[in-house]
């Protein structure tokens, strides 16, 4: 049992020079279970990506508790991995070097992590690249191995910090089937934070659709979609009609919100 | 070797001009096919059209080599090795007659009498002004003011013609038709008298760098060099000449008589302190300008004419007498060409300052000779070389002598018998002070090594203690906070405003300079290791940590190589810096290194060498920042791509 549970989660900045308060976050609750596929959803500056830091660890929250399976979530740690939307790969290195960076800071036997990379090369599609350095690599080809980087650790949680936001659409739908299919393949629990409605309708089993001042959970959606994209193209969902309902509904209610943050209503 | 080249000059010449104009003429028309081909559709101000283009380079250097041989006398020492032993023969000429021409408006502006007028009448009016009148009684003032009116009259009675004695006149008309018969010979020209053996026997010019041979070898040479010699008596009895005019006879007893009187009035009587001082001033001023009068040097304005005539003469008849020098002075001795002081004869202007490229090459030749013995090498110590370096030394330098002191035990007394026993502790005192024989090895030595090493060993300390500190301090409150204060305080110092300090605390030998460019070096490496930490994006830094990396391996596989690229822009800077200021601290103080070697030339004002020298810290700091290029290149490809 590794869910992941959210209880109470606030987080309020103070402006250190007008002293007042900005909540962030205030009162997140929720469960994921695990193998579950949560997409969170919402305007700028409703808080997604400060839910997404507090979870990998790396923001504390002023209030409320994070647990995985039985353990307190206190700082970064290898159970949960992070992929950025730059990648934030190690440039200075080759594509086998990066992805086994966590097993070299583990210090994993060489032989063992060279067949742990190989493997985890070959799921994601860069067989063969091992040895190009990063710099050298395509959007694309840089966000496989940072998924790589972050699988070869054997993480309970996949945290995706809009992952797919700099590449090309071509490219980003590829990635959307890669991303589905892993998490068939490996059955973690995946948190995935994108702008995008479409791209959230299409991988989130779940979907947060947030709302900012406070940041909240403002609606939860359970969709059929992803499950349907294991084995159906991802452009054929996109037609369906149940799948259009929803987009305009979800795009209506963001709209709605960014109409108020900008005191039109 | 070097003789060979003194007379082959000509030819090496001749070979040195022609494949330089050939360069110069090649590269422009190479330069200009290519920029047919593709300069056209090129868009100006893209980046892109400056790469590439040897050709140009090629250009600018062939011209740059071209200018030098052609400014220092190159051509003119090449093919016409006796020109300059005949403009130093006319050169003498004209230094026996400068007494005379300094008076006339030759080359300045007015007579210097009119000079001595102008200069004197202004003294006499400001004294006039200027009478302290509290410290003179009435009476004294109005003797005081008749003194006065008395040296003025002494301007007008000494420019007067008609008040010229008749004898001094008489001795202007000699002297000039004297100098007449000079002018004539030099219209008669050179008669054919062989050069003196002992003439024949000088060093040439151009053989090495050498002055210019002072007796004459030409026919033309010896006749200006026996004309000098009369004029140079002509002068002799032009300066005794005095101007004083028969009138003086009379009135400068008046005077002498007047300001002892009134000095003789500021003893006898009672006056203040202050009112003696300021007598005594006044009477001295006064009685300065009026020796100055006294001694016949302003003569009448017209006086001179007869002089001045035979000047331009002179001016005619030299010009013809040089005949085809003329054309060598102007063409091929750019500068103010060749003048004889006292004992020698010597280029000025860039004749001088700007070395022949051979003797460039002579002198570092000479340099680089390694034969210490033979003169090579430079004050006893070789350019570059190599040496047997005792081990013991390498040791004593490493084991401080404290060590032997902490050893456990006594140091060895003497005993009874009045023998000394050498125990384990006298033994690790003699490998501390470099007393036990280890047997050698070779090392480098000489000047350049010396210097190198210095900024080697500077570089390498800077580099091993910047870079830490400077990461810590990206990455570390309160690091930055302890360190900021002290290195961004003495690190916008100059690095020379140091070195008095420096040195003295730690010596004008290898410890004080290393210090001095650790410091430099040290300073540069802490900003550029602290900027590169600082840069780390937080993204990487998160990244690591969900990786599961430690503090400490975020530092060393992510922090340190997200840093190698400034750290290495800061190696290249401070290498730079550090060259810099070493040469300047060893002109400064120190008995070895380029720029002590180019001190001692300065003092000596040996060009050539000064020239080697900088020459070779040219090329070396050159050589410094394109293989500080090659390791960037080499070392981190993915620069700017992150």
């Amino acid at each position: 049992m590794a869910d992941l549970t959210c209880k109470d989660l606030s987080m309020t900045y103070r402006n250190p020079q007008t002293g007042a308060e900005v909540h962030a976050l205030k009162d997140i609750n929720f469960t994921l279970k695990k193998g579950e596929l949560l997409a969170v959803l919402g305007p700028s500056g409703c808080g997604k990506t400060t839910l997404l830091n507090m979870v990998a660890g790396f923001l504390k929250p002023t209030a409320g508790e994070m647990i995985l399976g039985d353990r307190l979530i206190n700082g970064p740690g290898v159970e949960r991995g992070m992929v950025f939307q730059q990648g934030a790969l190690f440039e200075w290195q080759s594509v086998k070097k990066n992805v086994d960076f966590g097993l070299r800071m583990k210090k994993t036997k060489a032989v063992e992590a060279a067949d742990l990379v190989e493997k985890w090369l070959d799921i994601v599609g860069l067989q063969g690249f091992g040895e190009t350095p990063t710099y050298q690599l395509s959007g694309g080809m840089q966000q496989r191995v940072a998924l790589a980087r972050c699988l070869v650790n054997d993480p309970d949680v996949i945290l995706m910090d809009e992952p797919l936001g700099a590449l090309d659409a071509l490219t980003r739908e590829k990635m959307q089937s890669l991303i589905l299919e892993l998490w068939k393949e490996t059955g973690k629990t995946i948190i995935i934070i994108t702008h995008s409605v479409e791209e959230a309708l299409l991988l989130g089993e779940r979907l947060f659709v947030m709302a900012p001042r406070p940041g909240r959970i403002h609606k939860e959606y359970h969709l059929p979609f992803a499950e349907r994209g294991l084995s159906e193209p991802l452009r054929a969902i996109r037609q369906d009609k149940d799948f259009t309902k929803v987009r305009e509904e979800i795009l209506t209610m963001i709209w709605n919100m960014e109409e108020e943050i900008m005191g039109r209503v | 070797m070097f003789e060979f080249i003194a007379d082959q000059r000509a030819a090496i010449a001749a070979v040195f001009i022609l494949t330089l104009l050939l360069a110069f003429g090649v590269s422009i028309y190479i330069g200009r096919k290519e920029y047919r081909k593709n300069g056209q559709d090129q868009v100006f101000g893209d980046p892109e059209r400056t790469k590439g283009g040897w050709y140009w380079s090629l250009c600018g250097v062939s011209a740059l080599l071209l200018i030098w041989f052609y400014f220092s006398w190159g051509v003119a020492r090449a093919y016409f090795p006796n020109a300059a032993n005949e403009l130093c023969q006319i050169a003498k000429l004209d230094e026996a007659l400068s007494p005379i021409r300094a008076v006339l408006p030759i080359g300045s502006r007015s007579y210097q009498s009119t000079l001595l007028v102008a200069r004197n009448g202004a003294q006499i009016e400001a004294l006039r002004d200027s009478m302290p009148k509290q410290a003179f009684s009435r009476d004294e003032q109005q003797v005081l003011e008749l003194v006065i009116d008395d040296v003025q009259s002494l301007l007008g009675l000494s420019s007067d013609p008609d008040q010229q004695s008749p004898e001094v006149a008489a001795q202007i008309e000699l002297l000039s038709q004297e100098l007449r018969a000079i002018a004539i010979a030099l219209d008669a020209g050179p008669s054919a008298v062989e050069p003196s053996a002992e003439a024949l026997a000088q060093p040439k010019w151009g053989a090495t760098y050498t002055e210019i041979p002072l007796l004459p070898v030409t026919a033309r040479g010896i006749l200006f060099d026996q004309l000098s010699q009369d004029a140079a008596l002509l002068s002799d009895r032009f300066v005794t000449l005095k101007n004083i005019p028969p009138a003086y006879a009379t009135r400068i007893p008046l005077i002498t008589q007047k300001i002892e009187a009134l000095s003789a009035a500021t003893k006898a009587q009672q006056f203040s302190d202050a009112d003696v001082e300021a007598r005594k001033d006044y009477i001295k001023s006064l009685d300065r300008i009026f020796n100055r009068l006294d001694d016949g040097s302003i003569f009448p304005a017209g006086s001179f004419a007869p002089l001045m005539k035979v000047f331009q003469e002179l001016a005619r008849a030299q010009a013809h007498a040089k005949g085809s020098l003329k054309v060598i002075d102007a063409l091929f001795v750019p500068g103010a060409g060749v003048v004889k002081s006292r004992t020698q004869c010597s280029e000025q202007g860039s004749g001088r300052w700007l070395p022949k490229p051979m003797d460039v090459v002579v002198t570092f030749a000479e340099l680089a000779d390694p034969d210490v013995e033979d003169g090579g090498g430079f004050k006893g110590t070789p350019l570059l070389w190599w040496k047997w370096l005792p081990i013991a030394d390498v040791v004593a330098f490493v084991i401080p002598d404290a060590l032997a002191d902490l050893w456990a035990g006594e140091y060895a007394r003497h005993g009874v018998d009045g023998k000394v026993q050498e125990n384990t502790k006298d033994r690790l005192l003699a490998l501390a002070q470099g007393d036990i024989d280890l047997g050698s090895v070779p090392a480098l030595d000489g000047h350049l090594w010396d210097s190198l090493f210095r900024v080697l060993v500077a570089m390498g300390l800077g580099i091993l203690c910047g870079v830490p500190v400077g990461i810590y301090m990206g990455v570390s409150q309160f690091i930055k906070g302890v360190l900021d204060p002290v290195v961004e305080l003495y690190r916008p110092v100059p690095p020379l405003a140091w070195a008095p300090l420096i040195l003295t605390i730690f010596g004008i030998q290898d410890d004080g300079k290393i210090f001095l460019l650790f410091m430099v070096a040290f300073a540069i490496m802490v900003i550029s290791a602290r900027t590169g930490a600082a840069g780390t994006q937080l993204s990487k830094i998160r990244a690591s940590h969900s990786l599961g990396a430690s503090n400490r391996q975020i530092l060393l596989h992510v922090i340190l190589p997200n840093a190698l690229p400034e750290i290495l822009t800061g190696v290249r800077i401070a290498i730079g810096v550090c060259w810099g200021t070493l040469v300047a601290a060893e002109m400064l103080a120190g008995t070895t290194g380029i720029g002590f070697i180019e001190n001692v030339a300065r003092t000596v004002s040996d060009y050539e060498l000064i020239w080697v020298t900088i020459l070779i810290m040219g090329i070396l700091g050159l050589a410094f920042d394109l293989i500080m290029r090659w390791v960037i290149q080499k070392t981190i490809p993915w620069r700017g791509k992150g």
